[in-house]
């Protein structure tokens, strides 16, 4: 039962930041507030009462918006203008008020792009916004938001928020979210609710109230409170001058082959790299400039588009000098890559079935693999969920799993992309020390990302990308 | 959704495209119609010929229709020469060689089918490339009265398609990373292939679903009678268009007949 025993009221023009350790049933709530839970007979049953405005959540449809997690997933229209418009056609209101409220929506959340901009065009955070606009357009009593930032880079983040802010203000609108960065909703919310995720509440009041109370356990679960950061990793610093060089690149300039071209369209020029085992190079940058392109072609998936990338041989071992061309196999014990996306990554129907892929692909024997998948399922806590499938996890187990599947081969290089998004303070905490652990043994570690405190915590260079024609500039740490 | 939704709307505001999709659809179902009535030559040409004198007035300009349709210019020849090697033999043998025969019957209908792909697939290509997904959605719902469920559902689950492209790289790069990208010969590539497709089609479910609830978050399937934004409506215009199909359609058949080449497919 993923909610039990929850007795709440919520007054009318309140804002409520819901916490919980993950698992706590968050989301649940949350979509049964929004009159989306399937029913008794798909997603089981509920028990009790739940009322707004005095009537069930599914008899109020329109009262009540919903923003999600994916930006992807909530467009449902092309033009940008339609897919606002959406909501108050299903509402069933008159045309001419519709357009009326379109424009006044995407106004509010700041959005003044004309209506029949193609609505895959936007950013993560503009789609964000839109699916906002969409349901500001309906005029609801009661907003909710679950998790709407957890895939977007800082400046979406701030974008996003700042545009709920905007939109609140002056309303009675009721609005509850759901966000494990309370640094980000701290000033926008006027009450904090803590799940217990044994059924019931753990802590109700005012921000601060809730916060000094309960805020080192909340902590603990993995919410991230500024007072209390997860802890960072302790490195046994190795010398960097003598660690073999595994991968040089000079002038490189990455890009992606478009559909039915044969040329690369160049993202991002002018890196030069020098990796070495045992050191980490993070890469920064806004978005758009190119950084996931430099990672795939560090890690062998796509072609250089110019310059030079070579795998030196401390890291090729025989196998030549552009990963490029290595076989998948090849690829497998020198570059491990882990997806920004974990979906995208899986490939078996069970957790322990996942890590074996990796050691049998490499031509390990039954018993080895056994072995080693035995290790990784303790060492990355998974081995309560060994049966379970990949997908089904949370988005913290995920993500070790991503993690642990890359492990498994022993790669002399690890190539994350975005490792940290969306991830809650615990399994951040967990993955930077899994992070540190494989330095210490000596494996080169190179990372993309927007997170400034995984680049302060464990960056042993920092690249920053910047926009075409600009270069990319080594920042002095 | 770079594959589908890139219509002429976006590049030319072309006349054609300003022509309600459900008239459009209308006018390619007739001449579908009246084309696969009968195999002949005759019935082709002049439908073909009608269509060569109006589609300068569609305004699409010639680099436009020719890189719309290169499929069709593509597809006619070769079903053309299939049916002339394969087809059904009768009348003198020209050319034989093992299965292949080429007879004046053959090649007779080999003509008629390589005309009737053009005079099919040339008018249906322009008018459905003008055509915004969008537009054609609220048009059947509105003026077919088909149900708004199934018209809106297909129509946000369209837009998903475009995603599909972007996954199969990410896949296909995932696979490699993860040592399971080398195939193996054919049958190594054909696994590969298919089990590639089958994360595909999970990765799609899951989006699909997510997409199921953002919609019912906004309304979507409640008992509420629902409003268009857009309203769709037919003009005099796509009355105009309809009656050129049913002129181009009649006078194809009428002059088959005429011609006594007419030869209706199911006596």
């Amino acid at each position: 039962m993923a909610v039990s025993d929850l007795d709440l009221d919520i007054e009318p023009g309140e804002r409520v930041l819901l916490l919980g350790a993950s698992g706590a049933g968050k989301s649940t709530l949350v979509h049964a507030l929004a009159g989306v839970l399937g029913g008794d007979q798909e997603d089981g049953d509920a028990q009790g009462e739940l009322l707004i405005d005095g009537r069930r959540p599914g008899e109020s449809r329109g009262r009540v918006g919903l923003v999600l997690q994916d930006p992807d997933s909530q467009v449902v229209l092309a033009r940008v203008g339609d897919d606002v418009a959406f909501g108050c056609e299903n509402l069933g209101v008159r045309q001419e008020e519709i357009w009326h409220r379109v424009s006044e929506s995407l106004q509010a959340v700041g959005l003044g792009l004309p209506l029949d901009t193609a609505s895959s065009t936007l950013s993560g955070g503009q789609k964000q916004r839109l699916a906002l606009a969409g349901m500001l357009a309906m005029k609801p009593g009661l907003m909710l938001l679950d998790e709407p930032t957890a895939n977007l880079d800082p400046d979406g983040v701030i974008e996003v928020r700042d545009a709920v802010e905007r939109s609140l203000r002056g309303t009675d609108v009721t609005m509850i979210v759901i966000e494990h960065r309370v640094a980000v909703w701290r000033d926008v919310v006027n009450r904090v609710i803590v799940l217990n995720p044994r059924g019931g509440i753990l802590a109700d009041g005012s921000a601060e109230d809730v916060l000094g109370r309960e805020g080192e356990r909340l902590a603990a679960q993995g919410v991230w409170i500024p007072e209390f950061p997860p802890a960072r990793p302790v490195r046994q610093r190795m010398s960097t001058e003598i660690a073999q060089p595994l991968m040089a690149a000079a002038g490189l300039r990455v890009g992606r082959i478009p559909f039915a071209a044969r040329r690369p369209v160049v993202v991002a020029g002018g890196i030069d790299l020098d990796i070495r085992a045992g050191s980490s190079t993070m890469v920064t940058g806004a978005n758009g400039t190119g950084k996931s392109t430099l990672a795939l072609t560090m890690a062998g998936l796509l072609p250089v588009a110019g310059g030079e990338l070579t795998a030196l041989p401390a890291l090729a071992r025989g196998a030549g000098k552009r990963p490029h061309r290595w076989k998948s196999r090849q690829l497998l014990t020198r570059i491990g890559t882990v997806f920004q996306d974990p979906e995208h990554q899986f490939l078996r129907a069970t957790v322990r079935d996942e890590l074996s892929v990796g050691p049998h692909a490499a031509g390990l024997g039954r018993e080895q693999t056994v072995a080693i998948v035995d290790e990784l399922l303790v060492r990355l806590h998974l081995d309560d969920l060994a049966s379970a499938n990949p997908f089904t996890l949370s988005g913290g187990e995920k993500r070790r799993l991503s993690v642990a599947t890359v492990l498994a081969t022993r790669p002399s290089l690890l190539v994350l992309d975005e490792p940290t998004f969306g991830q809650d303070s615990r399994t951040w905490q967990e993955l930077l020390a899994l992070l540190a652990e494989q330095l210490d043994r000596g494996t080169a570690v190179a990372a993309v990302t927007h997170d400034r405190e995984l680049v302060d915590a464990l960056a042993d260079h920092e690249l920053h990308l910047s926009p075409l024609p600009g270069a990319a500039v080594p920042v002095i740490r | 959704m770079s594959v589908l939704s890139t219509g002429i709307r976006m590049t030319t505001p072309a006349t054609i495209a300003r022509v309600n999709p459900v008239a459009k659809l209308a006018v390619a179902l007739t001449l579908s119609i009246a084309l696969l009535l009968s195999i002949d030559w005759v019935s082709a040409t002049v439908a073909l010929a009608c269509e060569a004198v109006l589609l300068p007035f569609c305004g699409l300009n010639l680099r436009q229709f020719l890189l719309r349709t290169t499929p069709v210019w593509i597809a006619a020849p070769f079903a053309g020469v299939t049916t002339v090697l394969y087809g059904q033999d009768s009348g003198m043998v020209l050319w034989q060689w093992g299965f292949l025969s080429v007879t004046d019957g053959s090649l007779s209908l080999g003509v008629a089918i390589a005309l009737r792909v053009l005079a099919i697939g040339l008018p249906g290509v322009v008018l459905f490339a003008s055509t915004d997904p969008t537009d054609l959605a609220d048009g059947l719902a509105q003026i077919l009265h088909l149900p708004a469920r199934f018209v809106l559902g297909g129509l946000a689950g369209l837009r998903l398609v475009g995603l599909f492209l972007e996954d199969w790289r990410a896949l296909g790069m995932a696979r490699r990373a993860r040592g399971v990208g080398d195939g193996r010969g054919i049958l190594g590539g054909v696994t590969r292939t298919l089990s590639q497709a089958f994360a595909l089609l999970v990765l799609s479910v899951r989006r699909g679903s997510k997409l199921a609830t953002a919609m019912e978050a906004k309304g979507f399937g409640s008992t509420i009678t629902r409003t268009w934004a857009r309203p769709s409506r037919l003009h005099p215009r796509d009355g105009v268009v309809l009656g050129i199909g049913v002129l181009i359609a009649a006078a194809a058949i009428t002059m088959a007949i005429a011609a006594g080449t007419w030869h209706f497919v199911l006596s």
